[in-house]
């Protein structure tokens, strides 16, 4: 296997608010692979999405990194000053949200958005950048792609605008590609024809790619390794085969098991009791205690991680046997 | 059998899509052009018995949605009838008091509730203005039916904004209860939440559907939990139901080619690397749905008569209903 070019270590994102101190990302770590898939899964509230605006120095006031440290290549990112940070995006790390609409400027032709996208970064001729927006458009899986560049963002469906934001994306030939929720508003058979083609290219490109989602199964078919996280905090990582095929946390056995297609048709779900805690009062302790069926005292004490494998890693006191 | 609750035959809707005032405008300078029409809705037609959940699936631009509508009331319809125990719905929606019985439970809990009302009045106002029950003791009523649905008595006095999204689809299911309803309709109603709270809401409408027997509708695009919640499931594309069967019939032998095609993208939990393969072609345009059978463009067992020929349903030998004109050559 080869070695990780991206690290996170020991991240911590908080938002300093009027209410209090919202600790949204507390003590992350984990790192990537060229050609690997990592996914962040976890529910609203879980703190995946911060930590990928944080890697790609996008955390606003009132919030900021407090500690920790993001490195890509042995490059330190919290270091960089803000213009740094500004050519470092898209250069190196691209991003991917979930509503293409937002992330297109609707008063633009997709030829105009993608060629500002490459212009910003580097000095090449017209001729150039139309040969590169039409093989990342091509690798993409769009159909006609001279047509799909004269055209508006509105002119398009849900599915190829999300594509011609993933073709962007690649524009640059960026290491790695954080994905926020990129197929979640889409319907199933798109999901499906969008994930074919970002894997082949993070297989060719050997690309390395963060995928958070709140979906297991989409991560069941397609993540390389899993990272669980709740209400800010880790709380199990592995390999797929790890989590989905032995997994140890009890929060981890408790989202497979409330997934519809985990339970008998017609029985009632196995649902998870209670609801999360407010990140404003959090204790010292494991966040999902006051939820778990196996918290002991001991819980309320600061969680070490605990390795069970050289893959898999996990942080609870009262972990699940195998 | 359980007595038919609700009965649609031939239900349609049209949109006449344009801006109106220009779009006359210019049919007066330059001649009548016919206007876009979008047919949201094609000759659907459908049974609901007592007790029993009906699920409808499909993909965006299905129709889905003002399908749920028009048999919730709140629409009307282009052509077609709708009736509920065995009466015509024009009758009974002129009825303000017995057409509460058809509830509704939308997607977006936030934009469904009134953000300047109170939980209390959220839930109680309607049940107070039909005479469900006296002024006097509204409060107890509402305390009574938000402990059905798992809140807290002090949300009487909160507003909307105060609850997180699981929250939120309580009140929305509390608001529809408080009316006594005998069918609800929910479209999306579990789409925008999260697994652990999706599961709370599923087994919520469990409970409900158990205690009071009500029958439902559920309007998902969701496979999983239609095939969890449902008994019978209506598979539509670009307006038209394409196949119609008992949910395990259904996804233990899907008949017609699309719902073959949405079982095979519906993703799984597995360990199973899937080959993810690229599905032909995209959803077309409701504004112009192809010719003929409106799936062939994207169908694998698509011949030169699906071009020509618009399939109607008919029922094969297990039961289920389906529009496919080839189906039984495979």
């Amino acid at each position: 296997m080869t070695e990780p070019f991206f690290q996170v270590d020991g991240l911590n994102t908080w938002f300093f608010t009027r209410q209090g101190v919202i600790k949204s990302v507390r003590d992350i770590s984990f790192d990537l692979r060229r050609g690997e898939v990592l996914g962040i899964v976890g529910e609203s509230g879980s703190g995946k999405s911060v930590t990928g605006m944080s890697i790609m120095g996008q955390i606003d006031e009132p919030g900021r990194i407090v500690s920790g440290s993001i490195s890509l290549d042995g490059q330190e990112l919290t270091a960089l000053t803000f213009e740094e940070m500004r050519r470092f995006r898209g250069r190196k790390i691209a991003m991917v949200f979930q509503n293409p609409l937002m992330t297109l400027n609707p008063l633009m032709r997709v030829r105009d958005q993608m060629y500002e996208a490459i212009s910003e970064h580097e000095d090449v001729s017209r001729r150039q950048m139309h040969d590169r927006c039409i093989e990342v458009l091509m690798a993409v899986g769009i159909p006609s792609p001279e047509e799909r560049l004269n055209a508006y963002p509105h002119e398009m469906s849900g599915g190829m605008r999300q594509r011609v934001v993933i073709a962007t994306a690649l524009l640059l030939g960026p290491d790695m590609i954080i994905a926020d929720e990129p197929t979640t508003a889409l319907d199933v058979t798109i999901q499906a024809q969008i994930i074919y083609h970002i894997r082949r290219q993070i297989d060719e490109r050997g690309l390395g790619m963060v995928w958070i989602t709140h979906d297991l199964s989409t991560l069941s078919e397609l993540a390389d390794r899993i990272m669980v996280m709740y209400a800010g905090a880790m709380m199990e990582i592995g390999t797929t085969e790890d989590i989905i095929g032995v997994p140890r946390h009890p929060y981890t056995r408790k989202l497979l098991g409330s997934v519809p297609s985990r339970n008998t048709p017609g029985e009632k779900l196995r649902q998870i009791p209670g609801n999360m805690p407010s990140l404003l009062s959090l204790g010292k302790g494991c966040p999902f205690a006051s939820r778990c069926e196996r918290a002991t005292e001991i819980c309320g004490e600061p969680v070490p991680a605990t390795q069970l494998s050289a893959t898999h890693h996990i942080w609870c006191y009262h972990p699940f046997e195998e | 059998m359980n007595e038919m609750i609700f009965e649609a035959k031939d239900l349609s809707r049209s949109f006449t899509v344009g801006h109106r005032v220009f779009g006359d405008l210019a049919n007066r300078f330059m001649g009548d052009r016919p206007p876009t029409v979008l047919r949201a809705v094609d000759n659907v037609s459908l049974t609901l018995r007592e007790g029993e959940t009906l699920g409808v699936v499909g993909e965006s631009g299905c129709g889905k949605s003002t399908l749920a509508r028009m048999i919730a009331g709140i629409l009307p319809v282009s052509s077609g009838e709708r009736h509920f125990r065995g009466e015509p719905y024009d009758s009974l929606l002129a009825r303000k008091r017995d057409a509460l019985k058809i509830q509704m439970v939308f997607q977006d809990p936030l934009s469904s509730l009134n953000p300047r009302l109170r939980v209390g009045e959220i839930v109680g106002e309607a049940a107070v203005l039909h005479g469900l029950v006296p002024r006097s003791r509204v409060k107890e009523y509402v305390i009574d039916i938000l402990a059905r649905v798992g809140l807290p008595a002090d949300s009487l006095g909160r507003y909307p904004h105060q609850f997180s999204g699981g929250q939120r689809q309580r009140i929305g299911i509390a608001r529809s209860l408080a009316v006594k309803p005998d069918m609800l309709i929910c479209d999306e109603a579990v789409a925008a939440l999260d697994v652990s709270v999706q599961a709370q809401i599923i087994n919520l409408l469990m409970d409900i559907r158990r205690d009071s027997g009500l029958a439902m509708i559920f309007i998902s695009h969701d496979l999983s939990v239609i095939r969890h919640l449902c008994d019978r499931v209506a598979v539509m594309y670009l307006g038209r139901v394409v196949e119609l069967a008992e949910t395990e019939q259904l996804f233990a032998s899907p008949a017609h080619p699309y719902t073959r095609m949405l079982l095979d993208g519906m993703p799984k939990i597995s360990l199973e690397r899937r080959k993810f393969m690229p599905i032909k072609g995209e959803i077309p345009s409701p504004l112009s749905p192809p010719s003929g059978c409106h799936f062939h463009p994207r169908c694998p067992i698509a011949t030169e008569n699906c071009r020509r020929t618009r399939p109607e349903l008919r029922e094969i030998a297990s039961g289920q209903v389906h529009a496919c004109l080839n189906v039984e050559a495979i």
